[in-house]
């Protein structure tokens, strides 16, 4: 097993009265699978993935349960270990590309960065290197935007440069948040198509979160339902398309625009 | 490219404006140096000689013209009171009072970014608030008074230099640097406590922002997120303030020379009012404007260097 998440309670303490976030989470993902998260904003599922990928902040937010991966325990681990593995065996990619780049920095040294701090190699091998995953991704000129700066390139392409900044050390588990959401929706599509392909030629598995049931019919297996902060359904995409235990879920499905010719 | 070049150029003009303004200005007040040289005891004879020998005869808009001409190819003209080039004079002067501005700043550069990573690095924490008192004392202490404070504690009673124990840069460069140390950190406190200020809020601030989870969630530590990522984004709207610095610490410069005995453009400056020597008091000023544009300019191109996307909309 990747991944195995217990009973995660989030719980944050930045208010004067405690607020719980997540309730008795639980998730078991195998090497290569890809599994939706799916819910409206404020259900709990971009904090359930923060907490997996480990950028909780220790002092605000009190989490209780385990995430193990490969044998790890993500909540109780020397940072240092949680450090070995942020961006090497799990990466992660956001909803706004437009801001979550550094502005100042080249695309290169961004997209290299995890490749930096994680492996012993030359200049020459990381550029190589990163030039390959920018053309993986599916970006014209590679060289060109290797060179650029965040705010040269557009929202589809700045998504690409995300996505290839994560798969540098190709890491076992990608997670990805809302990352079509800020993405028209042509761009979307080719996304997920990308996002289809990075998981059949590395094996890398992959935690799609998303609102939209939609692309996670095209994307996933398996499929987690939140609201409130709990799992309500869960099982693989097709059954719970087929037939919804929960009012909640039939409502889902039902939002989805329908396109009639 | 274009824009550093107009900018190049209109820091030329300032310059020239500068220059006109201070002769004028000095040929406007009251004050006579062939007075201030023979004394009101001297008789109306040998005033007009001297007056003669200086040159002050002449009508004011000649005596402009041949001055400025002068200044353009550096040459000040002759002191009053020295009878000697006015480029001679402070030729050794200059340097003393450049280096203590750039140490200053250098100090003042280090100390803000080192203190405000630690203290923002840990928000709320005993060691920010302990350092946000700090600062707000610091902040608040003019150097002339943060000098004597750090002659009676490091010098007299830590005995760590010796105060008035200025040797010349031409004799011991890490003797005239060790020594200096004091001085620029008299100057440089009080405005390392408001660049701090201004550098803490801009790192919190950009901690909060996407691309800072992004660098968390590559692997980085704490300490390479905040010099790596956020130092650089925290630096672009203080940066203005460092400008601004810069040209205040060279003004800070010449009053703090006095309290540590150093023989910089200060000590010579005071004199040279005190005796009416336009030549000297012209030149130095125009020493200081030429030092204040060019730390403008240099502080526009550093701006233009640390955001980038200035510099593309060129």
């Amino acid at each position: 097993m990747l991944l195995h998440v217990e009973d995660l309670n989030i719980e944050f303490h930045d208010h004067i009265i405690p607020e719980t976030v997540v309730y008795d989470f639980d998730l078991d993902m195998e090497e290569g699978e890809i599994v939706g998260l799916v819910g409206e904003s404020g259900s709990g599922k971009s904090m359930s993935a923060l907490a997996i990928a480990g950028l909780l902040s220790r002092h605000d937010a009190k989490k209780r349960g385990s995430i193990v991966f490969e044998g790890i325990d993500i909540l109780n681990c020397p940072r240092e270990t949680l450090r070995g593995l942020q961006g090497d065996e799990i990466s992660m990619i956001f909803q706004e590309p437009m801001t979550s780049l550094n502005p100042v920095k080249k695309i290169g040294w961004q997209v290299e960065e995890a490749m930096r701090i994680h492996r012993q190699a030359t200049p020459e091998q990381r550029k190589a290197r990163a030039i390959e995953v920018l053309t993986h991704v599916d970006l014209p000129d590679p060289e060109r935007v290797y060179n650029s700066y965040p705010h040269q390139l557009s929202g589809g392409m700045r998504q690409r440069v995300m996505i290839a900044a994560a798969m540098i050390n190709t890491p076992k588990l990608l997670i990805a948040d809302e990352p079509t959401t800020a993405l028209d929706v042509t761009v979307q599509a080719e996304i997920v198509k990308l996002l289809k392909r990075i998981n059949k030629q590395h094996k890398t598995a992959i935690l799609f979160i998303s609102h939209d049931l939609s692309l996670i019919r095209q994307l996933c297996q398996r499929v987690l339902v939140m609201k409130g902060g709990y799992v309500v359904e869960s099982g693989p995409v097709e059954e719970i398309f087929e037939s919804p235990k929960e009012e909640y879920t039939r409502h889902l499905i039902e939002s989805i625009p329908k396109v009639e010719l | 490219m274009t824009g550093i070049v107009k900018k190049i150029f209109s820091s030329i003009l300032t310059i020239l404006v500068v220059a006109c303004l201070v002769f004028l200005a000095f040929a406007v007040i009251p004050g006579d140096p062939a007075v201030a040289k023979l004394g009101t005891q001297a008789t109306p004879d040998k005033l007009a000689a001297l007056r003669h020998q200086m040159g002050l005869d002449i009508p004011v808009m000649k005596r402009f013209l041949v001055w400025i001409a002068g200044v353009i190819k550096g040459d000040f003209g002759t002191s009053y009171s020295y009878s000697m080039p006015v480029t001679k004079l402070i030729a050794d002067k200059l340097p003393v009072t450049v280096i203590l501005t750039v140490y200053s700043f250098v100090i003042m550069t280090a100390l803000s970014i080192f203190t405000a990573i630690l203290a923002a690095r840990r928000e709320n924490s005993v060691m920010d608030r302990v350092i946000q008192i700090v600062t707000q004392m610091i902040m608040s202490i003019p150097p002339f008074f943060g000098g004597i404070v750090i002659t009676l504690v490091f010098g007299l009673t830590l005995k760590l230099f010796m105060p008035g124990g200025y040797v010349s840069y031409g004799n011991n460069l890490p003797r005239f640097l060790g020594y200096m140390f004091w001085p620029a950190l008299a100057i440089a406190l009080p405005k390392s406590a408001m660049a701090f200020s201004l550098l803490y809020t801009g790192l919190v601030t950009e901690r909060k922002k996407d691309y800072a989870r992004t660098a968390f969630s590559r692997g980085n530590s704490t300490k390479d997120v905040f010099y790596k990522h956020l130092l650089r984004n925290a630096c672009i709207p203080v940066v203005t303030f460092f400008g601004m610095a810069l040209a205040d610490m060279i003004a800070g410069s010449i009053v703090i020379e006095q309290v540590f005995g150093i023989p910089g453009l200060g000590r010579i400056l005071l004199t040279s009012i005190q005796n009416r020597d336009y030549p000297v008091v012209e030149a130095i000023i125009v020493c200081i404007a030429i030092l204040v544009t060019v730390s403008n300019l240099l502080v526009d191109i550093l701006y233009r260097v640390i955001d980038p996307r200035t510099a593309i909309s060129e």
